[in-house]
């Protein structure tokens, strides 16, 4: 009698554990790696090195967080490094230029700049939205369309020049501290916790789940689906225009191309921290152990000794690790047996 | 002796009987006529001809040898083809690629051999009386084209008996003519052919032979020309037995079209390709029943009403208000709601009870922030009112049985009303107990004035809760019942 009980205690726990699987996984692998790097390299496990860790992923972190709204949506987003970019480039076309810089700017007040900036990543934005929700374009392709529409938007912009100003409250939220404290940090933690509260507590973060969970029983329950799609587009096209002048800052130049590593970044952060590719499961947590999980990995491979050029073979392979996980727990959750 | 012949099949799932001791004899050059209600084991039998069921009881035997299929490809060897109701055609290749499904020619060079595939398939369908280009691609033709290219099919691949499963249900009246006219083509080549079907009209205009399921049961075999349409629809509803006592089967008095307000008028309603011109009526607190085959169009309409597809023209008012219902987030606001017939496509399986119930009227519920302590409270009220088991707002629904995953659907539109409720299949699948309290459900929100649409394939569900019945047929109205006696036989004969 009590051996039965112990056993389905087992069993049940067992399942708790198999259902929670895309969120220990994530949290194991990077309990691992501070662990391994702190045994490797006595300079890893620091303070100072926490920071730098926590700066490098801000850009990343706040990119992520539009991401996050996209996959858990079942859609994905391939412009927000190229959205990024051209905001970037954007505050920094409208801002005063050293004379040294040969572009064709258009010097405006700080906050004209930065609003008109804002304005325009939101227009990019709701121009993927109009493909998907309207057109019926895959978001796939309209943000490989985007992705390109933003690339030459930035060549247009600079014409291969660099510039380098930006407004001061840009300059300061990218590049300067508070105390100890990045102020980029600062941000891409604020944005976090935003879009948590927004996910967990409001009724479009249950919207969000919901379409994603099922998109076609959100229709039957009378959700407007292409609204949500919608908001979500524009949500990560701002996330990631935000990024793209705070990171113009923290790079401490506007230039084409510089952000192209962030779009599979910021997509790794999202999936390797356990939100679903196929929508309805995960959320900011996961992805901000999923942040962590890369930026250890990043900033730990820099403290061993290490070639260079392994470290990218690396981070494919932790890449593939996560789909496999992902998936893999997508497939335990939908064959979890179903009771009376 | 006869072609193939079924003694004694019996066949249950997991403790059920879908087949008891049936027998089956289709003679060489036969059309074959097969009627029964939904679940009378029609499909259940051509899937164990076909090789689909390979354990069952009884005995099988073709061409005087006993046979047993190991699966559907021994059947297919054997000469047994099969034409789905859901064709599958691939639309995206030509016909004649589709006649020479997994068998196209190759030149020498191992290349397709398309000169010899199109002349072949041209041959092929000429020698059925079908003449079509074979380089048409496939989706290009309309559904009678395909469905006869479908046949071409499954006789180029050998096949001498072929099973066609509700053949004319999306067919116009000169298309069925042209179906029967190869139908008779093959008869007099010698093939067999199984005709699976709910039109009994169609049945007696082409079979020689009918063969009456019901319950798991062969009931009757006649020649059809011995036969008229009354004799087996009495024999498919059984009536003067008492074996299928949880069906209904007596005659039903139904209501005069209520003087209360009209709060749904559809005019014209027309959808390409689903159904056309349908106008109706549905008063508050009034239930109406719209009955058709499966394929008639009452499942789109039904999906039309509440925004979900999208109709080519047509006027729907909404409490006299014309209603654009586009998305169905506008129909919801109109007043209109819809629990779908398939479950999958109305739950959240790995949400909680609570979180499915409440997600119709969140907007109700919170502005801004979500108020779980509130939606838990609402589900916990609907759990109770409805009798949902196991009684926890917060277990994942798909834990839940089919019949209480049904409720928690319908209990979505329990809290704030709407004008105008679209049930489609609302009982499909449930047991007895589960269908009682849809029953009273129903009624209740009658008392309570919302005007309901019930949508069915099933005569027993539009009998058991409509004031007034539509048959519909085709895509069309073809009769409407009201104010006068109705029965299970009439609803069949309309339809």
């Amino acid at each position: 009698m009590s051996g039965q009980v112990a056993s389905i205690r087992q069993r049940s726990a067992a399942a708790w554990l198999r259902g929670q699987l895309r969120n220990i996984a994530p949290f194991a692998t990077l309990l691992f790696l501070v662990v391994f790097f702190s045994a490797a390299s006595p300079s890893f496990a620091s303070v100072g090195n926490l920071y730098n860790i926590l700066t490098q992923v801000s850009v990343t972190g706040i990119i992520a967080v539009g991401l996050t709204f996209v996959i858990l949506c079942a859609e994905i987003d391939l412009s927000v490094a190229s959205i990024a970019n051209a905001t970037g480039i954007m505050v920094a076309f409208f801002t005063v230029q050293d004379s040294s810089v040969n572009i064709a700017n258009v010097p405006l007040a700080g906050w004209v700049a930065i609003a008109i900036s804002l304005a325009a990543c939101i227009a990019l934005g709701a121009v993927n939205a109009f493909g998907i929700t309207v057109i019926g374009i895959p978001s796939f392709i309209m943000t490989l369309a985007m992705l390109q529409i933003g690339a030459g938007i930035c060549a247009l912009l600079v014409r291969g020049q660099i510039a380098y100003a930006v407004p001061k409250l840009v300059l300061t939220l990218g590049s300067k501290s508070l105390g100890p404290v990045p102020w980029i940090v600062i941000v891409a933690a604020l944005i976090l916790l935003t879009a948590h509260l927004v996910l967990t507590y409001t009724r479009f973060g249950r919207y969000v789940y919901m379409v994603g969970g099922n998109r076609e029983a959100a229709e039957y329950s009378g959700v407007n689906v292409r609204a949500i799609l919608s908001a979500v587009m524009i949500i990560s096209a701002l996330c990631s225009g935000v990024a793209g002048m705070l990171g113009v800052a923290y790079f401490g130049s506007a230039q084409q191309n510089e952000f192209d590593t962030y779009l599979l970044d910021s997509i790794s952060a999202v999936v390797v921290g356990g939100t679903s590719l196929f929508g309805g499961q995960g959320g900011i947590g996961n992805t901000v152990i999923g942040l962590f999980v890369l930026g250890v990995l990043n900033n730990g491979l820099d403290h061993v000794d290490i070639d260079s050029f392994l470290k990218i073979l690396i981070r494919g392979l932790i890449l593939l690790i996560a789909l496999v996980i992902n998936v893999y727990a997508q497939r335990m959750r939908s064959t979890e047996p179903v009771g009376n | 002796m006869p072609l193939l012949e079924l003694s004694g099949i019996s066949k249950s799932f997991g403790g059920v009987a879908a087949l008891r001791g049936v027998n089956f004899i289709l003679q060489s050059g036969e059309i074959h006529g097969l009627v029964g209600e939904n679940g009378a084991g029609k499909s259940t039998l051509m899937k164990i001809i076909a090789g689909v069921h390979h354990e069952f009881e009884g005995a099988m035997r073709l061409d005087g040898a006993d046979i047993r299929f190991a699966n559907a490809r021994a059947a297919r060897d054997a000469g047994i083809g099969m034409v789905h109701q859901e064709l599958s055609a691939v639309r995206e290749l030509t016909v004649a690629e589709n006649v020479y499904l997994g068998v196209q020619p190759l030149t020498r060079f191992g290349t397709i051999d398309w000169r010899a595939m199109n002349r072949g398939a041209g041959e092929h369908l000429a020698a059925l009386g079908i003449e079509l280009d074979p380089r048409t691609r496939m989706g290009a033709l309309p559904l009678g084209l395909q469905q006869l290219v479908e046949i071409a099919r499954v006789l180029f691949s050998g096949a001498r008996i072929v099973i066609l499963d509700e053949p004319t249900s999306a067919l116009s009246p000169p298309e069925v003519e042209r179906l029967f006219g190869v139908l008779r083509r093959l008869r007099e080549a010698g093939r067999s052919l199984i005709f699976i079907s709910h039109f009994l009209d169609d049945v007696l205009a082409v079979c020689d032979q009918v063969t009456v399921f019901r319950n798991g049961q062969s009931v009757a075999a006649a020649a059809c020309r011995d036969v008229d349409k009354a004799w087996i629809i009495q024999r498919m509803i059984g009536a003067g037995h008492d074996e299928l006592a949880d069906s209904y089967t007596g005659e039903r008095q139904l209501a005069a079209p209520p003087a209360a307000p009209t709060v749904l008028y559809v005019h014209n309603l027309t959808r390409a390709g689903a159904f056309r011109d349908v106008s109706l009526a549905v008063h508050a607190g009034e239930v109406l029943g719209v009955y058709g085959f499966m394929g008639s169009g009452q499942l789109e309409l039904a999906r039309a009403l509440f925004g979900k597809l999208r109709p080519t023209s047509g006027r729907i008012v909404v409490a006299g208000r014309s209603a654009s219902l586009r998305g169905t987030a506008r129909a919801k606001r109109a007043g209109i709601a819809l629990v779908p017939e398939s479950r999958r496509s109305m739950l959240f399986a790995q949400e909680p009870v609570f979180k499915n119930v409440t997600i119709s009227m969140l907007e109700r519920i919170s502005r801004i922030m979500l108020r779980p302590a509130t939606e838990r409270g609402i589900a916990r009220r609907l759990i109770g009112e409805l009798r949902i088991r196991p009684p926890t707002p917060d277990r994942p629904l798909g834990t839940l049985s089919g019949g209480n995953q049904q409720k928690v659907a319908l209990a979505r539109w329990l809290t704030h009303l709407p004008k105008v409720l679209v049930l489609s299949e609302p009982t499909r699948g449930m047991d007895v107990g589960a269908k009682d309290d849809v029953v009273k459900i129903v009624r209740g929100l009658r008392q309570q004035g919302v005007g309901i649409v019930v949508v069915s394939t099933e005569p027993e569900t539009v009998l058991a809760l409509a004031d007034r019945i539509l048959v519909m047929k085709k895509g069309a109205v073809v009769r409407e019942f009201a104010n006068e006696v109705v029965s299970k036989d009439r609803l069949l004969a309309a339809a």
